[in-house]
This record gives C-alpha cells, sequence and structure tokens, in this order.
C-alpha cells in the first residue's frame, strides 16, 4: 500500500509531540430494521477532541467502555484515519503515513500479543531487531536494559505460549520498546496481571519515563495505574474530552469513594466506625464506603479493634463511578479546562 | 516503508532538553516526501541518520522548496514509492514467511504429516485422471498427456500461488478478532504481513505433485516443439501463479467489506484451479466464457497450452493470445494491488 509520503507543511509548530485539534472520527452503523430495511445511524466516536501532550509527558486516557478512547489510539497510531480535524504525532500525520510513524512510537495492545506463540520470547524480539531494522549495538543494548528491568532472562528461551498473562505483558511491552520509540501507547497494560506483576510493569514504566522521556499514554480502567504513573489524567465520555488536569483535581471534582470489604467471624449487625458508612450487609460480609481521599488504616484499625476481624480488602473506584459523580456533581457540560498539571 | 533508523542521533539517549530543541536541524536531514529517492532508496544498511527525532528540528524552508520540486516529479516518485514498497514488503515477507517456518519447525512430526498428507492428497487428484484414462482414450478430444499438460501446468501454478499467499483468506478472521491492527503498527506494508500469514511450506507438496505430472506430459507428448511453443510452457506456470496470487489478493481485499467470504473467495481460487485441470471443451461455453473474460482464469493454462498442442480455441479466439497471459498477469496484479487498497482504505475508515 503506498501511502504517499506527502506531509503537508506545518506553520505552526507548537512544542507538542502529540497534537490534536478538533479530531472526529464518525461511524455510519447500519442496523436492520426489518427484512429489506436498513437504517443507517451516525455514531461520533469521537467528536472534536483537543489536546496537546508534551515530549516525556505520562498521561492517562480513561473512560468508559464504548468512550472513544481505543478509536483515539487507533488513529494516534495510523491505524485508523480521522473524518475530521487536525493531527500531528512527532510532527506526522499519522493515518497518511502510517509505516514511516511505525518506526517512532511503540504499541502495546492489552489483550492481543505481537509475540509469535510458538517460538521462544527471543525470536519475537530479532524479528523486532530486524523488521525495524535497529542497528546491532542499540539493539542488544536496549535488549539488555529491559531483560534486567522487566526480568525477562529465565524466559527468553521460552515458547511464549508457556508463559503467564503477567510475563506475556512484560514480553510485549518489551517488544514495543527496542526500537527506541519516542512515544509508547498502552492499551489496559494491567488488565488481568496479578498484584506483583502490576508493580514490576509500572515501575518499569516510570523508570522508562524518567530515564529516556519516553512519552507514555496510557488507557486503563484501573484508576490505581494513574495513581501511580501519571501526573496527568484525560477522561473521555462520548466522544468527548470531559476532564483534562491532576487526579487529585479530578478526585476533587468528582470526590469517589473506596469500598472496604470486611469479612467478619460471624454476622453481625453493621458496623459503626468514624469515617465511613455501612453501604451492605451479607451474612458475616459487610462493605463499607470511605471517601476515596481518607487514609484506610485508621478505619481499618478501629475494625479491627471492636470487631472479630477475618479478612479485608479495598477496592478502588472505578472509572464508571467517578464519571458518574462528575455528572452528577457539575450537570452542565464539559468541565473546566486543563489548568492544574 | 523502507527507511533507515534515526541512526546517528537518538533524542533518548540525549537529555530530554537536549532532543527538544538543542540539536541543530542536521544539514541533509530529508523532509519525509523525499524520501523515495533519499537515504532509503539505497539498500545499504543505514548509511544516513534519517529523519530526525524532533518536530522542531525540521527546517521549514528547505522543505517547501523540496515539496515543490516533488509535485512536478510526482509521476516519477510515485514509481519510485511504489518499487521502494515492494522491496519492503518482500523483504517483510521474508522475514514473517521465515518466522512461521520456524514455527512450524516445532512440531516436527505434525509438519511431516501434514507434508505427506498433502502430497497424498493431490495425488489422488490426479490418479482419479489416471483411473479414467484405463477406460476412455479420449477426455472430450484430450488424450492422457494432453489433460497431463494442462494439469501440471494448472496445478504448479496454483501450487506456487498457494504456497506464497495461500493463508490469505484468514483476513476475515484478522479482521473480525482484531489482530489486523498489530500488524497496522509495524513498519512494513500490510499485504506482505498478511501474505506472508502461516506460511507453510508444506504446500510444497502440491508444487511437487504438479512438477511430477507436467514433467511426464513433456515426455510423453507427441508434438514438434519449436522454441516458441517450449517458451510457452516455461511461461505457463509462472503467470499462472501470478494470476492465481492475484485472486487471493482480490478475494483477501473483498474480506475487508464481508469478513466471512473466505468460502466464495476458495471457489475462486482452489474450485478454479481444479477447473482448469480438465480441458475446456469439458464444460459449457458459458463457464468457459466466464473464465475468460470475468475472471481470467483461461490465461493460467487453457490459452497457452492449447496452443502448444494444437488444439482449436473453445471460443474462436486469436491464437496470439497464447502469448499474452504475461501481460494479463501484470492487470490482474494492478487491479488486485488497487483492490488491495480500496479495501484497506474500507477498513482504516470503518475499523471493525
Amino acid at each position: 500500500m503506498a501511502e504517499e509520503a506527502i506531509r503537508t507543511a506545518d506553520p505552526v509548530r507548537t512544542g507538542g509531540l502529540i497534537e490534536l485539534d478538533g479530531l472526529e472520527r464518525v461511524f455510519d452503523v447500519r442496523r436492520r430494521t426489518g427484512p429489506l430495511r436498513r437504517e443507517k445511524t451516525r455514531v461520533r466516536a469521537v467528536d472534536g477532541i483537543s489536546f496537546t501532550v508534551s515530549r516525556g509527558e505520562m498521561v492517562g486516557y480513561i473512560g468508559p467502555n464504548g468512550a472513544g478512547k481505543s478509536t483515539t489510539v487507533k488513529m494516534l497510531t495510523g491505524i485508523l484515519t480521522p473524518s475530521g480535524g487536525r493531527l500531528r504525532v512527532a510532527g506526522i500525520d499519522p493515518s497518511r503515513e502510517r509505516t514511516r510513524l511505525a518506526r517512532r512510537i511503540g504499541v502495546v495492545f492489552g489483550q492481543r500479543t505481537t509475540l509469535w506463540w510458538d517460538l521462544p520470547l527471543i525470536d519475537s524480539y530479532r524479528l523486532m531487531h530486524r523488521m525495524y531494522r535497529i542497528p546491532d549495538a542499540r539493539y542488544r543494548q536496549n535488549l539488555e536494559r529491559c531483560v534486567e528491568l522487566l526480568d525477562l532472562g529465565a524466559l527468553l528461551d521460552v515458547p511464549v505460549r508457556q508463559l503467564s498473562l503477567g510475563q506475556r505483558m512484560r514480553g510485549d511491552i518489551a517488544a514495543a520498546l527496542l526500537h527506541d520509540p519516542e512515544v509508547l501507547y498502552l492499551d489496559e497494560p494491567t488488565i488481568g496481571l496479578d498484584v506483583v506483576s502490576k508493580a514490576k510493569v509500572r515501575e518499569f514504566l516510570r523508570d522508562l519515563n524518567a530515564e529516556r522521556a519516553t512519552t507514555v499514554l496510557l488507557t486503563t480502567h484501573d484508576l490505581t495505574d494513574i495513581e501511580h504513573l501519571c501526573n496527568r489524567v484525560m477522561v473521555i465520555d462520548h466522544g468527548r474530552l470531559v476532564y483534562d488536569g491532576t487526579l487529585t483535581g479530578l478526585h476533587a471534582i468528582a470526590p469517589g469513594e473506596r469500598i472496604l470489604v470486611v469479612d467478619l467471624e460471624h454476622r453481625l449487625p453493621p458496623i459503626e466506625v468514624a469515617g465511613a458508612r455501612p453501604v451492605r450487609v451479607e451474612g458475616p460480609r459487610q462493605w463499607l464506603a470511605f471517601p476515596a481521599s481518607a487514609s484506610a488504616a485508621p478505619i481499618v484499625a478501629a475494625i479491627a479493634d471492636g470487631y472479630p476481624l477475618v479478612d479485608l480488602s479495598v477496592r478502588e473506584p472505578d472509572i464508571e463511578s467517578v464519571i458518574a459523580r462528575m455528572y452528577s456533581e457539575r450537570p452542565a457540560g464539559p468541565v473546566r479546562p486543563r489548568g492544574s498539571s | 516503508m523502507a527507511e533507515p533508523p534515526r541512526a546517528g542521533r537518538d533524542p533518548r539517549h540525549a537529555t530530554p532538553a537536549r532532543s527538544v530543541g538543542g540539536v541543530p536541524p542536521h544539514p541533509e536531514e530529508p523532509p519525509p516526501a523525499p524520501e523515495a529517492t533519499g537515504p532509503a532508496a539505497r539498500p545499504g544498511r543505514h548509511p544516513l541518520p534519517g529523519p530526525g527525532p524532533g518536530p522542531g528540528e525540521h527546517t521549514l524552508p528547505a522543505e517547501h522548496t523540496l515539496q515543490a520540486e516533488h509535485t512536478g516529479l510526482a509521476g516519477h516518485t510515485r514509481l519510485v514509492e511504489r518499487l521502494r514498497t515492494l522491496r519492503c514488503g518482500l523483504r517483510a515477507y521474508g522475514l514473517v514467511a521465515a518466522m512461521w517456518m520456524r514455527s512450524t519447525m516445532t512440531y516436527r512430526a505434525s509438519f511431516a504429516m501434514t507434508a505427506l498428507a498433502n502430497l497424498a492428497a493431490t495425488s489422488f487428484d490426479f490418479a482419479v485422471i489416471l483411473l479414467m484414462f484405463t477406460h476412455v482414450d479420449t477426455l472430450a478430444g484430450y488424450r492422457l498427456p494432453e489433460v497431463a499438460l494442462l494439469y501440471g501446468a494448472a496445478a504448479t501454478a496454483f501450487g506456487l500461488a498457494d504456497l506464497a499467499m495461500g493463508s490469505m483468506d484468514r483476513l476475515g478472521r484478522r479482521v473480525r478478532d482484531g489482530t489486523l491492527d498489530t500488524l497496522l503498527v509495524r513498519p512494513a506494508p500490510v499485504l506482505a504481513q498478511v501474505a506472508a500469514d502461516r506460511f507453510a511450506l508444506r504446500r510444497l507438496g502440491r508444487i511437487t505433485q504438479g512438477l511430477l505430472v507436467l514433467g511426464y506430459a513433456l515426455l510423453a507428448l507427441d508434438i514438434a516443439w519449436t522454441p516458441l511453443k517450449a517458451a510457452v510452457v516455461a511461461m505457463m506456470p509462472l503467470s499462472g501463479a501470478v494470476i492465481f496470487a492475484a485472486l487471493f489478493v482480490v478475494g483477501a481485499a473483498f474480506q475487508f467489506v464481508a469478513q466471512d467470504a473466505a468460502e466464495v473467495q476458495n471457489s475462486f481460487t482452489y474450485g478454479g484451479s481444479t477447473l482448469l485441470q480438465y480441458p475446456p471443451t469439458v464444460f459449457a461455453k458459458d463457464l468457459v466464457r466466464g473464465v475468460t473474460f470475468v475472471v481470467p482464469l483461461a490465461f493460467v493454462n487453457w490459452l497457452p497450452a492449447l496452443y502448444v498442442l494444437g488444439q482449436p480455441y473453445p471460443l474462436d479466439l486469436p491464437r496470439w493470445l497464447a502469448f499474452t497471459p504475461p501481460l494479463v498477469a501484470a492487470g490482474c496484479c494492478a487491479l488486485a494491488g488497487a483492490a488491495w487498497r480500496a479495501g484497506l482504505r474500507t477498513y482504516r475508515s470503518t475499523g471493525s
């Protein structure tokens, strides 16, 4: 496919590495309404999104399912052609120069591996080495670094099909970084991972960003990812950017509640403890809600003091509930421009 | 597309501040469009530092002049661009195919068995024809060696195409499950990556069998050979393979729109090759018309082979058509390329 390598000269060169200006993507969805009749509806999956990400930023891009997150990422990587607006990544128009852009970005799709199922992990890396034409010295250096930091040493000779989900995700992240991309897109990088793997992945990304100034754009369902990694978060809903700022700012606008799930030795009336309110009781298990900004420690201590505690866990507020609150607190329109980061 | 990696300088090895704006513009830094004539056109490994890392580095005036030059050379540039894409595609094809070969070799026993089964299955195919000829002397006016020539040419041509891009009918599945996206973010043409998908050496079985039958035909045929006839025989499997390959690509392009159309594609490719293994006189005129003018399968073996055999043409066509398969193949490739690009464009504007 000969995408023509034409780039319109861009007179305004702002400092942004990723620049979106009124980006739109409209889909025509055909629905069968009768035996022969079909109804065409227009869905505005991305409806005029504008933002700029500077080099070295680490940004969380969150929103409920179907909000337009992956549609945006597909446009940013050149997979999808925008239907309107302007888009530049590292000065390149992604849809027109997809393969040229490919050398400068890394993409990790959380649920779709790029690794070769039946071959040892190292073979997939050798393919990247040759397909991206990475100079030998740089390839060795990058591989060594990824192997060390992502703890892949023992896995290099293992066929990918034998890796666990967490191991494979680490393998995929390394594969996306061997050619030194300037931008790394991560689509749900911690989905389905256990706590240890999650921590390892997050630590690696933090280091990568600090040492190499790699710009990271992360879509996720897990607000904890954002908390650990991103100083900036963008919330998208119904194809529009509804929030762009810090995570603290987001919590201030839409104060989320965390849920403490407590298992007691036996059934008891709802627990009464300062700073939390009981929301549900089911046999010996009880659910208590407390503000996301508060610490769980004093509440846990108080419960452990006064009740026969067996086990407990804390559930973070999910994105859906944060967004729902955002609307209930501020029913009118977009939430405030980006300011605090 | 083939660009040299940014060999010399690397933004991430520099400090962030330096990589944003500190590096002076490289005097030879090519703007993106002229790459076709720039360093990438050279086959050498990484001769020059490629486009710079930061958007701030491009010198605007130079870009404008070069761009202006370009509109003047648009046609030429386009050709160079196509050739560059082709070379890059072949390279990617080789890389991906090698990976699949290694993958199949991890299950050696399975490979050996499927390869044998493949050879056996295709051999039975010809055995049926042999069996038929134990009862009759001619099939619709054709003797056994003559049918063998048709069969051998069609089977070899189809075998070559099937080896090169036989897994393209899996594209629909890739579109459905979204794995096509992982190919689209790599710096290589998607067609090459899809064509090399599940590359399987066991398909050599079909080619082997086709060549054996072709060899038998050449030994057994009793015709006055001329250099021209020999050339036509040599050409048949190759131009035929290209025609079949184009069919595979068109079928795959159609799957961007209708993701479960693999069977439609198979009816043209596998079905077509079976059809061609018999003389055209066996079939109804309308079918022969269809495979001559609509889907140009008749150019794979019928028209050239009938010339070699001195048999009459089925549709009162001129004899010189025997020499046109390479042209028809080239035309098919152009059409297939256009269909593929249109299909990919549709995918990229609708998603999955």
